[in-house]
């Protein structure tokens, strides 16, 4: 008995075709209900002079009782001989259909309820879409309440007919039709030999059972979201640990790993954990974390895969299919976060190739935004580089939610990766330059002038290295000299927003833009602007490039260097003497043409 | 892996991305079974380590030992001990024990005003002093953004409806019928200021699966679980005053597996031993509304 398997069924379909009639029938026909529950409730309604429904056994809140549709996905257990289940019962209202998300996303398979008396409905359809689309594969619709139907097998092969078009346009092979009654009990745990001696096939209860578990993704090649890296120093351990939740593949200590999009490699030393056997494998499923054999710098939100294996798209423009549950629709230019794996970037809207009605699949062209409930084909640009799959490669790094405000608002499967060419960053900056008039003051003559060329110039390095200092005094001793320069200090309010790390990702992406557009100004009136970056990457470093071009970026780095594809212009210590520092930096600016005289 | 690795990976999973999102985190610790394995579970998510503060609302009702282990278990796993308290309601003796309020009452006054005041920082905190020993006033007062909770679906009808990352408005409200989406391993990190998150690894969890994992980590647990030959024990723990032993014989971890399993529990809901959830119909859904874990 112990570490029976356990499988997630969601039960799908219209608004009162009974799905709760059939998990009520479920549980009190597998004897899996607490003692005296059907008792209790039976006694309720006789209290209230209501007939008994089985799906009052659900309805455990007390205001779902009274509007009689479920709000919201119940988890139940019942089980088998075979295996422990836990059904999720998915609201069928309209209003609901973000917790049906939620319910058949955690499902490994799906009952569909449609209503023999009233037939495929808009949302028998609108689910059955979101089932396949979230990839759910095994499917199986009961078309319910045969009883008021006279049993009819005319109705039954009708509805079975219809929806089986459906689901054929969707690439869904169902798994098996049955024609239940689940207020009777027909065809759920006990057969219809009495009822509908014209059908043959099993009952609810065997079809779940004869469901097979999801295959081992064990067999996959492996990825691993890296969902954060632990040094607990304060508690003598010195141990630095790379940890995630495997979503494919094995991995062993030796093994060579690339971290996307960052592109640093290493190899894996040991695999960790506390109170675990020791192993010298580990697959998907694990929340687990290793030690590499060298101190690279990468963070929350890289995939880690292995060097000899297919790696991951890299780039910052897809075309997904997406379902968006959001009130507010989906609109361009405004800005949302996307989260894939462990991480989270900025994102945008930035085409609307096709929106399609879910229920009828008929499609709509130019429609210029993602409403409520629509399912659309688009193109969405995050801020930075990701790494990913394409969902037929790998489905869990192929997959997507999108966050609006504070909401998860959409989701989504990636189906293709597009180039950088026609961004909405390259067309901003091409926007600006051809608008770009002159003056009669030309560049050179300004340098000439002044002595300089215009120049940003970023001082970086993580918190506290003392880089604002260094900065300042720079700005001092090259004004003292005579040269145009000025000092920016919008870079403080990063550092203090008083929020969570996801906000001040967002905030530190508007503030790049910010700062890459004042430096194309500043810089073109040839002057040195100076300012300070904390804890950024290769990516910052090229948008500042490209939004300031075409004067350049002069980069002093200040501690560690953890950029590798751009090489930087110049290399301090943490914390140096101040006016040594700036001192050295002036040297450099005139070694690199900055500083003409 | 089995149900319960499965089971591990996903709490750990959802620890370590509370930790990661949230910068005010806290960990409600009952010192009951529930969330000594969710406290377990963060020394497996943390390799050892539990860098999350642990809250225990203090009814002063609770049953002496739980306190003791309390104590005991802070001190040996170097855990960072806040507690909280209804200091006026207990000195001005308005409580159930006391005669002079209801059983909900006092569960309201106690647990569910005692925790919001501490959750937000506007009440007193002690935080433990591992030199001393000793509980001393805490100066962080800032609220706590994230709170960790071992609230499992099977427990009861409302938990079943509850979301592993579940948001909570200005007053404290949880609104059932208008609950974030979540799927994919992707949960609500982002929030509004003024507003908190709870989080739930347990979710998944059943009363079995949390045994069989105690017997499989050797998870140690206050000994009020196991019979001391007395022939009862208790099987849900709260306040002495309002918490009932069951007849059992089980005095270990093992026995009490196989009486879950097949033996007498099989079919009995776990709260039948707490007396505030039969005073009304609803009364578990009333005070979770009001904040109660």
């Amino acid at each position: 008995m112990l570490n029976r398997e356990q499988m997630d069924v969601v039960i799908v379909g219209h608004v009162d075709h009974g799905k709760s009639t059939v998990i009520g029938r479920l549980m009190a026909d597998t004897n899996s209900l607490p003692e005296g529950k059907l008792e209790q409730v039976k006694a309720m309604c006789k209290a209230n002079a209501r007939p008994f429904e089985y799906a009052f056994l659900l309805d455990a809140l007390k205001n779902e009782q009274a509007q009689g549709i479920t709000i919201d996905t119940a988890r139940c257990f019942f089980q088998t001989e075979k295996r422990n289940y836990i059904i999720n019962d998915a609201p069928g209202h309209i209003e609901f259909l973000k917790n049906m998300v939620t319910g058949a996303a955690r499902a490994e398979s799906a009952l569909l309820v449609i209503d023999a008396k009233e037939g495929v409905r808009e949302n028998s359809k609108r689910h059955g879409y979101i089932v396949s689309m979230l990839g759910l594969k095994q499917l199986c619709v009961l078309v319910n309440k045969m009883d008021l139907v006279d049993y009819s097998e005319e109705t039954f092969n009708a509805i079975k007919t219809e929806y089986t078009e459906f689901l054929n346009q969707l690439g869904v092979e169902p798994t098996a039709f049955i024609p239940v009654s689940a207020r009777e009990g027909t065809n759920i745990a006990a057969g219809s030999e009495k009822e509908m001696p014209w059908y043959s096939g099993m009952t609810v209860l065997d079809q779940v059972d004869s469901f097979s578990k999801l295959k081992g993704d064990d067999d996959k090649i492996f990825r691993m979201p890296v969902q954060d890296i632990y040094k607990f120093t304060a508690s003598d351990d010195d141990r630095r640990i790379v940890s995630g939740t495997i979503t494919t593949g094995t991995i062993s200590p030796g093994e060579e790993v690339v971290f996307h999009p960052s592109g640093k490699e290493s190899t894996v030393t040991s695999i960790e954990g506390f109170n675990c056997p020791e192993r010298d494998t580990i697959g998907a499923g694990y929340a687990t974390g290793f030690q590499m054999s060298t101190q690279i710098y990468i963070k929350p939100g890289e995939l880690m895969v292995k060097k000899s294996d297919p790696q991951p798209n890299v780039g910052r423009r897809l075309r997904c299919n997406m379902f968006w549950m959001g009130r507010p629709p989906m609109v361009a230019k405004k800005k949302y976060k996307l989260k894939i794996g462990s991480s989270n970037v900025p994102a945008q809207l930035a085409t609307v190739n096709q929106v399609l009605d879910a229920s009828e699949l008929e499609s709509v062209e130019n429609k210029g935004q993602v409403d409520r409930h629509d399912v659309a084909e688009c193109i969405l640009e995050t801020a930075r580089p990701i790494a990913f799959d394409l969902r037929n490669d790998i489905e869990a790094t192929g997959r997507f939610v999108i966050v609006d405000e504070h909401e998860i608002a959409g989701c989504g499967i990636i189906l293709e990766a597009l180039g950088e060419e026609n961004s909405v960053l390259d067309e901003t900056v091409q926007n600006r330059e051809d608008t770009w008039e002159s003056g009669l003051v030309t560049i050179e003559e300004r340098s000439k002038k002044s002595g300089n060329v215009g120049k940003l110039i970023i001082v970086h390095g993580v918190y506290g290295c003392g880089k604002r200092r260094v900065a300042k005094r720079l700005e001092r001793v090259l004004f003292d000299q005579g040269y145009r320069t000025y000092y920016l200090g919008i870079s403080n309010f990063c550092e203090n927003l008083d929020q969570d790390a996801r906000t001040r990702d967002q905030a530190r992406e508007h503030h790049l833009e910010r700062l890459g557009d004042m430096a194309r100004v500043v810089t073109d009136a040839g002057t040195m602007l100076i300012t300070t970056v904390t804890d950024a990457d290769d990516f910052d470093i090229e948008k500042l490039r490209r939004l300031s071009a075409p004067n350049e970026v002069f980069v002093v780095n200040m501690g560690e260097n953890n950029f590798d594809k751009y090489p930087i212009d110049m290399a301090l210590p943490y914390r140096p003497d101040t006016n040594e520092a700036a001192d050295l930096i002036v040297a450099q600016l005139k070694e690199s043409g900055v500083i003409l005289r | 892996m089995n149900q319960l690795d499965q089971l591990e990976a996903k709490s750990i999973h959802i620890l370590r991305e509370a930790y990661r999102e949230f910068g005010n985190l806290c960990m409600l610790w009952s010192i009951g079974k529930d969330s000594t394995v969710m406290l377990w579970l963060a020394r497996k998510a943390f390799f050892g380590h539990v860098p999350i503060p642990l809250v225990h609302v203090d009814t002063s009702f609770k049953i002496p030992q739980m306190i003791e282990y309390r104590d005991n278990l802070a001190l040996d796993w170097n855990l960072n001990m806040v507690v909280g308290q209804n200091q006026k309601a207990i000195a001005e003796k308005q409580t159930f024990p006391d005669g002079n309020i209801t059983r909900l009452e006092c569960c309201k006054a106690l647990k569910s005003e005692a925790l919001k005041h501490t959750l937000s920082g506007e009440w007193e905190r002690k935080r433990m002093n591992h030199t001393t020993r000793q509980y001393e006033v805490d100066t962080n007062t800032e609220p706590y953004t994230g709170v960790i909770v071992g609230v499992r679906s099977d427990e009861e009808g409302s938990r079943s409806k509850e979301r592993y990352f579940s948001p909570r408005d200005k007053s404290n409200d949880w609104d059932v019928d208008d609950q974030p989406p979540e799927l994919w391993n992707q949960y609500k990190t982002d929030f509004a200021k003024g507003t908190h998150v709870r989080i739930h690894p347990l979710l998944d969890w059943t009363e079995l699966n949390l045994w069989e994992y105690i017997q499989r980590e050797e998870i140690p647990l206050v000994d009020l679980y196991y019979d001391k030959g007395e022939g009862t024990r208790y099987r849900s723990l709260g306040c002495g005053p309002c918490t009932a032993c069951v007849d059992s014989t089980a005095k270990n971890v093992q026995d009490v597996v196989e009486e879950l399993r097949s033996g007498k529990f099989a079919n009995i809901a776990e709260r039948d031993g707490r007396a505030q959830d039969k005073d009304d119909g609803g009364s578990l859904e009333t005070l979770r509304r009001d904040g109660y874990m």
